[in-house]
């Protein structure tokens, strides 16, 4: 009997949990008198930065857009998640979305996560628009589409800048080979470069396991007489390169991609480094349209940082999805799936202008079409290239 | 039926009692689809954290490079999954990607065993660590492709695969394995736990299960009764890596895109593994389950909290510890409830304590 009573208990124990849990979920929403848009992003952890740009970004659209009276006179209502960085996590975030009633996403944030979490966007035909998610693969289903550029058209528009400038002769690259973003673009490049009116001396990869020490990649473009090296990793590696440049001696045309934004913000980065370095960019914070400084002033006084490409993503995909409403007639008391495929068939139709370019427009296939900017850092601020 | 016997169908009893309230939910509509989306990953760390208790807490082997033979399951059934997605139909497809991702753990859990084994305590450990690290260095370098002139690989970039047009590269290096069908779901899930509880909960009660524990309580002895010690070593970490790789191929067939990077198969992950066994109590299988169901869970229900949820399952994390393991805790348990009242009762059978390892 006694043993029959462990049995029993430990049934009952197992039953309680379980009863405990199954609470927690069943939220389905039916919100039908406001949109319902969700954002995700590592918003702890060592990508925090990219994660809650992404998420303030779209929070400060979507307040202005509420203030202005809404969408159709429709209301917005807003959320952003936390995945950590995991695609896992990325999933789970997006769930819990979904029972908030979630209507349209912002996200995900990183490639990664973005790609796993469209698989459940596909399933539920649900509006999908990353913000930057660049990796190709984030957009192969037709209900996900991306405001950044896509790894590869960086490395493509990269050489197509480099020879239409006449910018070099003989190209070094370092990059970051443990990384999905660098090496992404540095193969598209590599691909483009073949043809071009300069050659590809030398390409050094490292990993995010030794990324203090550059002297042996930089000697190897110096060796190889390299006069430009092409970069493209993000901000914080490449300000010890261009130190350790400095340091021996080593002065080619630095070419950065939209990772290198943030470059200037670099603690006990001696700023001058970076005179003449150039980048591909969507957005700089001291650019003076009235749209730029509106954003960043808000960005400012509400989160107490300069906002950087993430943010400035986020908002203009908010404002995608409003033109994208607005141009399908969708309402919120559609179903996700309904608004899903009216949405996608809509994204094709639009023009849309904000911070990243003045003149974005999409293929079905989710890839925007717009114009690379390039800027060169002259004293200590970006000015447009051209 | 011996005391044994009912303990360990006391464990599949709770496995399967979960299965069937939770599809019921599912068949209902009362679950909502964040923890629908909980289940499958809950019964992947299930099994891994039941595979390192076999080397933690039956051969007492501390290893914390586990994930490392995770990730090489993960990756060799995406591969397979991934070439011959067109090819098989998903049934046996699936079943064979299984065999691959739990035959190359076992395999490298076996090569790797061979140097390893021979260290004790907290130089197997490390020595552990690095072969985990390696694992997800060397695969992240990997690119491998295919086209109709067969398999290409090299470890330089893609463009040097030299694919002909049709060609499709499935690993590419950083980037990993994207689009992996999607074939695991919560039932395959439980059935994979049931299996790797079965094996090691039947190797426990065997005769070379009493070899391997012998070992683990004293060494010298076991050598000196005759006990092949470097076999029953190697055998039960094999099966604990090849347990391992069943977990990786639930993993990489749950989430699509596959990259060997840390947050996965580093050693933090692997270190968050052994916190599942070492919470669940160290050499009890069934604990390993519960908590890693639960410290899965805990940080995904907390999500109302936002960013303060890590805080919390911080605390939550050393509360439940102390609780659960603190002798004056359980002395003071024992004497407020009782050994049969409620709280004691949960924790006898949940948590209970293997009386040799203490």
């Amino acid at each position: 009997m006694k043993k029959f009573n462990k049995v029993v208990s430990a049934v009952m124990t197992s039953a309680l949990a379980l009863t405990m849990l199954a609470g927690c979920g069943s939220g389905a929403a039916s919100g039908s008198d406001t949109f319902k848009i969700g954002a995700i992003g590592p918003l702890t952890g060592a990508a925090a930065a990219y994660g809650n740009a992404v998420v303030n970004g779209a929070q400060i659209a979507v307040d202005e857009i509420n203030e202005a009276g809404g969408i159709n006179g429709v209301k917005i209502e807003y959320k952003g998640e936390d995945d950590e960085l995991n695609a896992e996590k990325s999933v789970n975030a997006y769930n819990t979305l979904k029972d908030w009633g979630m209507q349209i996403l912002v996200g995900s944030t990183t490639s990664a996560c973005s790609i796993a979490v469209s698989e459940n966007t596909k399933a539920d035909n649900m509006f999908q628009l990353t913000p930057s998610g660049s990796a190709e693969d984030c957009v192969k289903y037709d209900n996900v589409f991306r405001v950044c550029f896509s790894d590869p058209n960086q490395g493509i528009a990269s050489a197509q800048y480099i020879s239409d400038h006449n910018l070099a002769t003989k190209v070094g690259i370092i990059y970051d080979s443990s990384d999905v973003y660098s090496s992404g673009i540095y193969q598209k490049f590599a691909q483009e470069s073949e043809g071009k009116n300069y050659e590809i001396v030398s390409a050094e990869a490292y990993t995010q396991d030794n990324n203090t020490d550059f002297s042996v990649q930089l000697q190897k473009a110096k060796d190889a007489g390299a006069d430009l090296v092409f970069l493209p990793i993000y901000y914080s590696d490449a300000a010890l390169i261009l130190t350790q440049a400095n340091t021996m001696g080593y002065a080619p045309t630095f070419f950065g991609v939209d990772g290198m934004d943030g470059i200037l913000t670099v603690e006990n980065f001696d700023t001058s480094l970076a005179e003449g370095l150039m980048l591909l960019t969507p957005f700089a914070a001291d650019a003076t349209d009235d749209l730029t400084v509106n954003f960043v002033k808000k960005y400012n006084e509400k989160y107490g940082e300069t906002p950087n490409q993430f943010a400035a993503d986020a908002y203009d995909a908010v404002y995608i999805i409003k033109a994208a409403i607005e141009k399908s007639g969708v309402t919120p008391d559609m179903s996700v799936s309904d608004i899903g495929s009216k949405l996608s068939e809509a994204m094709t139709q639009i023009e849309a202008s904000g911070l990243t370019s003045s003149k974005m427009t999409w293929e079905a296939s989710g890839e925007p079409n717009k114009e690379p900017k390039a800027v060169v850092i002259k004293g200590g601020v970006y000015v447009s290239a051209e | 039926m011996n005391k044994i016997t009912k303990n360990n169908l006391i464990t599949y009893g709770i496995v399967i009692f979960a299965y069937i309230v939770f599809e019921i939910l599912m068949l209902t509509g009362n679950l909502s689809s964040h923890l629908k989306g909980l289940l499958v990953p809950m019964t992947y760390y299930a099994v891994i954290a039941v595979a390192l208790n076999l080397c933690v807490g039956i051969l007492g082997e501390l290893s914390i490079g586990h994930c490392g033979f995770m990730c090489l399951g993960a990756f060799s059934s995406a591969f397979f999954s991934k070439a011959t997605e067109n090819v098989l139909p998903t049934v046996p497809r699936f079943i064979i990607a299984f065999i691959i991702g739990i035959g190359v753990a076992a395999l490298f859990g076996f090569l790797i065993g061979i140097p390893v084994l021979r260290l004790k305590g907290d130089y197997l450990a490390i020595v552990t660590l690095a072969f985990g690290e390696i694992i997800k260095n060397v695969i992240n370098s990997f690119y491998i492709g295919i086209d109709s002139k067969g398999l290409h690989m090299n470890m330089k970039s893609a463009m040097d695969l030299n694919m002909e047009a049709d060609g499709n590269v499935i690993v590419n290096g950083a980037m990993g394995i994207t689009g992996t069908p999607h074939n695991a779901n919560f039932t395959i899930g439980i059935v994979v736990l049931l299996i790797s509880l079965f094996i090691v909960q039947n190797l426990i009660n065997s005769r070379d299960g009493r070899a391997i524990m012998a070992i683990r309580d004293n060494y010298i002895a076991a050598e000196a009764t005759g006990i092949n010690v470097t076999g029953y070593k190697m055998m039960a970490f094999t099966i604990s890596a090849a347990i391992a790789g069943a977990a990786g191929v639930l993993f990489s067939h749950n989430i699509t895109t596959l990259t060997a990077s840390s947050q996965y198969f580093g050693y933090n992950a692997s270190i968050m593994i052994l916190v599942y066994v070492v919470l669940g109590g160290i050499g009890n299988i069934r604990g390993s389950v519960i908590a890693a169901c639960i410290l899965y869970m805990l940080p995904e229900l907390l999500r109302g909290l936002n960013t303060y949820r890590m805080l919390i399952y911080s605390i939550i994390l050393i509360v439940m510890m102390i609780v659960n393991w603190s002798p004056k805790i359980i002395a003071w348990r024992e004497k407020k409830f009782g050994k049969s009242g409620m709280f004691g009762l949960i924790g006898r059978i949940i948590f209970r304590r293997n009386k040799e390892v203490a």
